[in-house]
């Protein structure tokens, strides 16, 4: 195995309530835009209900902008435009070639086909997860069998980092991860059957926090070890990550974070990164009591409760699949930006540790930043984004 | 440290028939229902977990699979928790349950369970694994269309060649209408008595004989 090939980040997109490109929701979030609303009816549950959804006509208008040989879902129509948005940046990407790779995250793919109470138009097959990404690499020509990793919450974060476990294995050249889950209501029934829905807005890591936000959305990062495949100066590469599992309960995170902690110290120990080192992390953040209060156990057993730290789950809404991709987009952009964004609708920690929660979007300089995440079965995943 | 691995244990579930390290270790007649095959060989192998029952199909079979696999071995003892990855592969995801799941949200029989919704997702079997054994390593969930001796064997060399593991419990999980099957194995750096090399051609081979 080369060690000496590094992952670069080579382009991103994110599609999503604030926006169909990286710079239209980075723009939003910087002016701490939303994108969360209040439904008060909805097909998505009985009762009122805050969500981040993505609106439908505006995806068929932009998916119409593209030809095509047969019917895409939803979902599918999502992941398009995302992928078809960084071959468009980045030209030198040759998605039909061999050496390209499509690693798709997804917790619930298309799932809305299951619902008989409205007419489908898809077999049923296409809900199998595997289906719905062949029918993607159709799309494209892409000739290689597109690998779906179905982690939970973890899954984005998680791809990321399959994508430069594949790379070093040198067979691919680049590996196009994207990350997509649409609003269902077998989604919200699921969360608010688990009282894990807020009745407002997420308030990650506030006192006030009562529960979680649920949103849709879809993030592309192309990675690549061929320089040349670059098409901007900055450089960005995703230099170390690692995942664990706490072993303590299927639907609830570790009491004390050593599953995160273990995550967060594989990442540091394979970058050969110091936790002083760390400029910025991109919290999970998800504003249910267990899990911020999980995470700030860990991030402060990792020495990291003084470094600036945000949740987007406030602007996003916990988009599961797509999560820790369009996320990590965001930390890619601050870093290029050097902006931190400020937390939505953080006002007074609720933690028990003291750690360092981002409340306005501030300019400071990025060089290392952390991205992590958590999951239901007690999954836990760390990324380290670093600048060249 | 050499780049070769090895598959030093595997077991099977599969038409109402359990093979451990390719001998045939307890078996029923065919027309038995999975399900229930499942729960006889848990009282066969008296198994005692009654978490077990709170399992949907899908982590029934892995956990037994899984139980089976690791009295084989003593990689739980021989390793460091953080050390043994858990990486498993299916074809259908959660359906069996996501399925099931979707029944109890029809508008006329409103009843969403968050004990049927938490299996709607398939790394839950990762959990499954990891919380009856202890286990804290690196957790993936792949979805592929079918075993895919190719993908498993690179992805799970480059953890070991790369030291982000030092053996795994690697396989495949299925759980939805016809296609019920399990096939589950270890990987370590040391050939063991087995001395099989986890290359894609051994895999496929091991595989397609269960």
């Amino acid at each position: 195995m080369n060690q000496k090939l590094e992952t670069y980040i080579a382009a991103d997109n994110i599609i999503s309530p604030l926006g169909f490109t990286t710079a239209e929701n980075f723009e939003q979030l910087k002016k701490m835009q939303t994108g969360v609303q209040y439904f008060e009816q909805s097909e998505l549950s009985p009762e009122p209900v805050f969500a981040a959804v993505i609106d439908s006509n505006k995806i068929n208008s932009e998916f119409k902008k593209f030809p095509v040989k047969e019917e895409f879902t939803r979902l599918e129509k999502l992941v398009i435009l995302s992928i078809n948005n960084v071959l468009k940046q980045n030209p030198k990407i040759d998605i039909t070639g061999k050496k390209t790779l499509i690693v798709l995250s997804t917790t619930k793919g298309n799932i809305d086909l299951l619902d008989t109470s409205i007419a489908q138009k898809f077999d049923k097959k296409r809900a199998y997860l595997w289906e719905a990404a062949s029918a993607i690499s159709r799309y494209f020509d892409n000739p290689n069998k597109p690998v779906v990793v179905s982690n939970a919450c973890i899954s984005g974060a998680l791809a990321i980092i399959v994508g430069k476990r594949m790379l070093e294995t040198e067979q691919y050249e680049n590996v196009i991860v994207v990350g997509a889950d649409i609003l269902t209501h077998f989604v919200v029934s699921g969360f608010q059957s688990f009282k894990a829905v807020s009745s407002q807005i997420a308030k990650p890591y506030d006192a006030s926090r009562d529960g979680i936000s649920l949103g849709e959305a879809c993030g592309t990062i192309v990675l690549t070890n061929n320089l040349s495949n670059l098409n901007q100066d900055s450089k960005i590469i995703v230099k170390a990550g690692a995942s664990s599992n706490d072993a303590n309960h299927i639907s609830g995170p570790s009491r004390t974070g050593d599953g995160l902690f273990i995550a967060i110290e594989k990442t540091l120990t394979e970058a050969n990164v110091n936790a002083s080192e760390i400029d910025f992390i991109s919290g999970h953040g998800t504003a249910t009591l267990f899990n911020d209060e999980m995470e700030s156990l860990a991030i402060t057993d990792a020495h990291l409760e003084n470094v600036p730290m945000n949740s987007l789950k406030s602007y996003f809404g916990h988009t599961l699949g797509a999560a820790g991709i369009i996320e990590s987009i965001v930390g890619l952009q601050s870093m290029r930006e050097n902006t931190l964004i400020g937390t939505y609708n953080f006002k007074e920690l609720g933690v028990s540790k003291p750690i360092n929660i981002i409340k306005q979007t501030t300019q400071q300089q990025i060089n290392n930043c952390l991205k992590t995440a958590a999951g239901f079965s007690g999954c836990n995943v760390a990324v380290l984004f670093q600048k060249q | 440290m050499s780049d070769q691995n090895y598959i030093t244990s595997f077991c099977s579930i599969k038409s109402s028939k359990v093979c451990i390290n390719s001998h045939i270790d307890y078996s029923e007649s065919s027309q038995v229902s999975s399900i229930d095959f499942l729960k006889s060989a848990y009282k066969h192998y008296q198994l005692a977990y009654p978490k077990f029952y709170k399992m949907d199909s899908l982590c029934k079979l892995a956990l037994i699979t899984s139980d089976l696999l690791l009295k084989t071995n003593k990689i739980t003892e021989n390793y460091n928790k953080e050390e043994i990855a858990i990486v498993i592969a299916n074809s259908v995801s959660s359906l069996e349950t996501d399925v099931e799941y979707q029944t109890t949200i029809d508008k006329n029989n409103y009843f969403p369970s968050p004990t049927v919704f938490v299996y709607t997702l398939p790394n839950i079997l990762l959990g499954e694994i990891a919380i009856r054994n202890g286990i804290k390593g690196e957790n993936t969930f792949f979805v592929f269309d079918k075993f895919d001796a190719g993908f498993m064997s690179s992805y799970i060399n480059s953890l070991l060649n790369n030291s982000r593991a030092k053996c795994c419990i690697t396989g495949w999980v299925d759980f939805y209408e016809n296609k019920v099957e399990s096939f589950l194995y270890t990987v370590e750096k040391q050939p063991g008595i087995m001395n099989i090399e986890h290359t894609s051609e051994q895999l496929t081979k091991l595989y397609t004989n269960q």
